[in-house]
């Protein structure tokens, strides 16, 4: 692909004294326990993926999986031990520091678990933090931060510290700091993590809200496989620094690439994952039932409807033509059956 | 032998004891010996050994070497001074311009470096105590004698008191509110009524000097370590043995390189104040959350911008804490550097005290305490206060506090030319109480003084005589007979069985250290009071501390006099002791108790209240008494705590005990008292201070290893 905004070619993560000459000496060949005998940890092993234009990618990983340091490599606030990173095409490794907080200022930001305001600055200050940092005159930047603040909804809030908003709304201004210079790139790390259950589902639909109008290039990091399921347009799960699959929701809740993963997808819902179009057979000359469904709509919506007939459901596409077919066996096989069959 | 498996490390301690003190008998003090004869002096006398190193001749009186090592560091202090003098006089001459004569002469590069910071610091110093009492000095900076008195108007007025008072209060009432204002205010007005003004006043400009520029310096050097493991690595070992190094000590040397007066004063105060600033910068930078870092520098700051805009602000309250730290050894060493000639509050006190004019020296003495609070108190505030958002205030909440002060300024100044037309003859009180002429109760106390000393002299004296023949004579005795030998035995193996090889090696070289100087024997005297001193405060302070505990409010009461006592200089707490004791050992032992009660007192309350309350909880559930909880659940969790405070008791009472040679003692302090008046003393000041630390760190150094051990065993943080 030619518009990857993001670009992972081979990306380690080595920690300890030696760590790049040991990776040398690897040859590729990354083992982590024998590098844990000589004194390294490894963090990303071999990481190679794409992300293009306007998609969301998902990492979804444990604790100590190494999602994290990844998405630090590529934003560079660690340097990668090996591999290449480009961003828009740029060398991101070879950058020197000027250009790099170029890079930030303008084309990159990032929402931390931890909130990561600062103590001293009311939310419009966090949030005109950054174009500030730029040199943007300080009624420009508070214009924009007023508009931000409207954006993620804390209007009438602007005056106050950090330490006097709940979880959800400091979260909102960590949301609103990293929108600020219009990124075209947006890291998110553990966004929700910190956040009660309650807040965190109002959140992760405001943060579909946005992105549905603000069409960002996504890295999204999460420990949290229904999250994942939830936001992604594609998944990395990674363990022990290595992308064990990366691939669209449906496909890997349909086909785990390893035992690793199956563990995750056994007890997702797949009604609520999966949409027609993942469990369609081929269209056939078979005569269909009156009944059509287009292929986008998630199957718990059609689910009963489709069950109420006896032949075959059409599946349709935007232009109402026909592009497959759903029998209803077919519906109550992945609904209930299709646990069983994968395990 | 199953006893022998199970208590391994009582085992040990056992057999370190009995090799200690079969070594203790083993080795007799050489009957030649006698104490008070100092061993690297520069008497000649047949009956003295000599070597020779680095060309420098040390004397000394040969004993057993098992009893006293012979002083093979004896040339130390003599190299030292000869070095500082080469440095001072000889090292690399240039030619500098010399505005005075207005040609060039040559001078060595040290000397008009050290007289180039010397005349800075005297015209910043002169400067702010002009804008406060008046003076000419800054208009002769800036032109000449003869400009000044050619214009007899040519001179800074200086600020009627009243303005600073009011000054102070709005102060105090921007930083915290009424109640401190009131404070403020009172202080001011006590100050100035009671004649102390001017005094007061030089003091006050002497640390308006010194801890700002402490600060700068601290927080650049914090800032630095911060950055780079290197430069942390290099300041480590100074910032411990600065903690530890009796302030009075460092007099000496500053004293060779800058002279006497306020700037050497200064200068001096900037070593001791600059170390906790340091500390305490790295303190708070290492608190920053890596995650504020991180958005700092995805926001795309710039290394200069994350320090100011993010590191700094975010690690604030840590960095005023410092500030407030700086403040208070300023105002200490304000007081102690009268020894160097500083004027001020200390310069009256050292003065009072030398006439044993004990009313004169409790008036200024209460003036320093009632300063000190009020300084510790503003600075607290400062770093406790958040910070306000002005975004809808009108001008006048705004700017209130400057209006305020414009009209204090109108006022005062109205009030003091009102006071020149009414005070036509004599002094002009509404501007400024002139130093004898305000109140004094000088007289009252020394007549209470007097009272006393008639009344309970039998007492007193009975007391006195007991103690010292008794108990401290005895215990000289004793320590005096621990040959260095067996010392270094039992030092080194205390750090082993605590330690391990590396605190072993640790604690044994601090210790040859000393024994190698010429003042082994002064060190064990100095050891002898510090044990007194730290054993009596730990009794009190542990039974204080635990009694304390047991309630809300006592607790609070008790922190909040720790607060106040450890905020007052240590030199004021000779005036009470003397004005009981007069000039004896008692005096001085029991100012060292009453200083060093207050970190042992302090820390038994917090380690006690360290214990979680869920276990409290768990331990009443279980249905345990009282006692039972404190012995079996409190005391065996908060120790390590507590231990640390016998770390602080011990440098407190180390501090005291070598201040304590302004009494007379016999000690280490009574030689770098001694130091001061000498003019070759440069050296000898530095090495003995750095014997006293060594003391304090071999201390520090097995109590601190313990306690990370105990509390890893603990699993407390």
């Amino acid at each position: 692909m030619t518009d990857a905004v993001i670009k992972c070619e081979s990306v380690y993560k080595i920690f300890g004294t030696n760590a790049k000459k040991m990776l040398q000496e690897a040859n590729g060949n990354v083992d982590a326990k024998t590098f844990q005998e000589n004194g390294c940890i490894v963090g990303v092993n071999n990481a190679s993926f794409e992300v293009s234009k306007g998609e969301m990618l998902v990492v979804m990983g444990l604790s100590g999986s190494g999602k994290s340091t990844l998405l630090r490599c590529i934003s560079r606030l660690t340097d990668a031990t090996g591999g290449k990173i480009y961003i828009e095409g740029l060398d991101l490794l070879s950058l020197k520091e000027k250009e790099l907080i170029e890079l930030r200022r303008n084309k990159m930001g990032m929402v931390f678990q931890s909130f990561a305001l600062l103590p001293h600055k009311t939310v419009l200050e966090n949030i005109a933090f950054p174009l500030q940092i730029k040199g943007i005159e300080t009624e420009k930047s508070i214009n924009k931060a007023m508009d931000m603040v409207k954006l993620v909804g804390l209007d009438g809030r602007e005056n106050y510290f950090p330490r006097e908003l709940s979880g959800g709304q400091q979260q909102r201004v960590g949301i609103a700091r990293s929108l600020a210079v219009e990124p075209d790139i947006w890291f998110l790390d553990e966004p929700f993590s910190a956040l009660d259950p309650l807040i965190r589902k109002e959140m992760q639909d405001e943060f579909l809200r946005l992105q549905e109008k603000l069409k960002k290039t996504i890295m999204f990091i999460t420990h949290d496989f229904d999250e994942a399921l939830k936001l992604a347009d594609r998944i990395a799960i990674m363990k022990d620094g290595i992308i064990e699959q990366l691939d669209t929701p449906a496909k890997i809740v349909l086909n785990p690439a390893t035992e690793y993963v199956k563990k995750f997808t056994e007890e997702v819902p797949r009604e609520k994952v999966l949409i027609i179009e993942d469990v369609m057979d081929a269209p056939t000359s078979d005569n269909l039932s009156n009944l059509k469904v287009s292929k986008d709509e998630i199957i718990e919506n059609v689910a009963e409807k489709i069950l109420s007939q006896e032949k075959s459901v059409g599946v349709i596409d935007k232009n109402n033509k026909i592009v497959g077919t759903v029998h209803p066996s077919k519906i109550i096989h992945t609904v209930f059956g299709g646990r069983k069959e994968n395990s | 032998m199953e006893l022998l498996k199970k208590y391994p490390k009582l085992f040990q301690w056992l057999f370190l004891l009995i090799v200690f003190f079969a070594l203790c008998f083993a080795i007799d003090v050489p009957e030649t010996y006698k104490f008070i004869r100092g061993q690297a002096e520069f008497i000649k006398d047949p009956n003295q050994s000599f070597y020779i190193l680095f060309g420098k001749e040390v004397r000394y009186y040969a004993f057993d070497n098992f009893w006293r090592l012979p002083p093979l560091l004896g040339w130390l202090p003599i190299w030292i001074n000869d070095g500082l003098f080469f440095l001072l006089n000889e090292w690399m001459p240039m030619e500098f311009w010399d505005s005075a004569t207005q040609e060039y002469k040559t001078r060595p590069l040290v000397l008009q470096i050290s007289r180039n910071i010397t005349a800075f610091m005297t015209f910043l110093i002169e400067f702010i105590r002009e804008i406060l009492l008046g003076g000419v000095e800054t208009i002769v900076a800036f032109t000449s004698w003869n400009f000044v008195s050619a214009y007899p108007w040519a001179k800074l007025p200086g600020l009627p008191w009243t303005i600073v008072a009011a000054g102070a209060a709005i102060l105090a009432y921007k930083l915290s509110g009424k109640g401190l204002a009131i404070f403020a205010g009172l202080v001011m007005i006590y100050i100035s009524v009671f004649g102390q003004w001017k005094p007061s006043m030089q003091t006050l400009s002497f640390i308006l000097v010194a801890a700002p520029l402490s600060f700068i310096f601290g927080l650049s050097l914090g800032v630095m370590a911060y950055k780079s493991k290197r430069v942390e690595k290099a300041l480590y070992p100074i910032l411990l043995v600065m903690q530890t190094m009796p302030q009075y000590a460092v007099l000496v040397p500053a004293m060779v390189l800058f002279g006497i007066g306020d700037h050497a004063a200064v200068i001096i105060t900037m070593v001791v104040a600059i170390p906790p600033m340091i500390l305490l910068t790295l303190i708070g930078l290492r608190g920053v959350s890596p995650e504020v870092i991180e958005a700092g520098k995805m926001s795309g700051c710039s290394n200069w911008q994350l320090l100011t805009e993010v590191l700094i602000p975010t690690a604030r309250r840590d960095i005023l804490i410092g500030v407030n730290q700086v403040i208070m050894v300023c105002f200490s060493m304000a007081v102690i550097s009268a020894f160097i000639g500083a004027k001020g509050l200390g310069w009256n006190l050292l003065l009072a005290l030398n006439q044993l004019n004990i009313g004169l020296a409790l008036e200024a003495g209460l003036c320093i305490s009632l300063i000190a609070i009020l300084l510790d108190k503003m600075s607290l505030a400062w770093a406790n206060k958040q910070t306000d958002y002005f975004g809808n205030l009108t001008f006048y909440e705004r700017y209130k506090n400057t209006i305020f002060f414009g009209g204090a300024v109108l006022i005062g100044t109205i009030l003091a030319i009102i006071g020149s037309l009414f005070f036509k003859e004599g002094f002009n009180y509404l501007y400024e109480v002139p130093h004898n002429k305000g109140i004094s109760t000088a007289d009252f106390w020394n007549k209470g003084v007097d009272w006393i000393f008639d009344t309970f002299f039998v007492y007193i004296k009975a007391f006195n005589t007991w103690l010292i023949t008794e108990v401290l004579q005895p215990m000289r005795a004793l320590y005096l007979r621990m040959p260095a030998v067996a010392t270094l035995v039992l030092v080194v193996g205390a750090g082993y069985i605590i330690g391990g090889i590396r605190s072993a090696l640790t604690v044994g070289a601090l210790t040859l250290f000393i024994a190698l100087s010429p003042w082994w024997d002064r060190a064990l005297v100095t050891t002898y009071m510090a044990t007194f001193g730290v054993v009596i405060s730990c009794t009190i302070g542990f039974i204080v501390g635990t009694l304390c505990q047991q309630n809300k409010y006592t607790t609070n009461f008790m922190l909040g006099v720790c607060d106040i006592f450890q905020t007052f200089p240590s030199f004021v707490y000779l005036i009470p002791v003397m004005m009981l004791f007069g000039v004896t050992d008692t005096s001085v032992l029991i100012a060292v108790i009453v200083y060093a009660t207050i970190p042992a007192t302090r820390y038994t309350i917090e380690g006690l209240r360290s214990v979680p309350p869920a276990l409290h909880d768990a331990a009443t559930m279980s249905g345990v008494t009282k006692f039972q909880r404190l012995f079996k659940i409190e005391f065996p969790l908060a120790f390590p705590h507590m231990m640390l405070g016998l770390n602080q008791t011990i440098v407190f009472a180390l501090f005291m005990v070598i201040i304590g040679a302004f009494i007379g003692t016999e000690d280490l302090g009574q030689y770098i008292l001694k130091a001061l008046s000498d003019k070759a003393g440069g050296g000898k000041g530095l090495v003995l201070g750095i014997c006293v630390a060594f003391i304090g760190l071999i201390f520090d150094n097995l109590i601190r290893t313990w306690v990370e051990q105990r509390k890893k065993h603990l699993g407390i943080d």
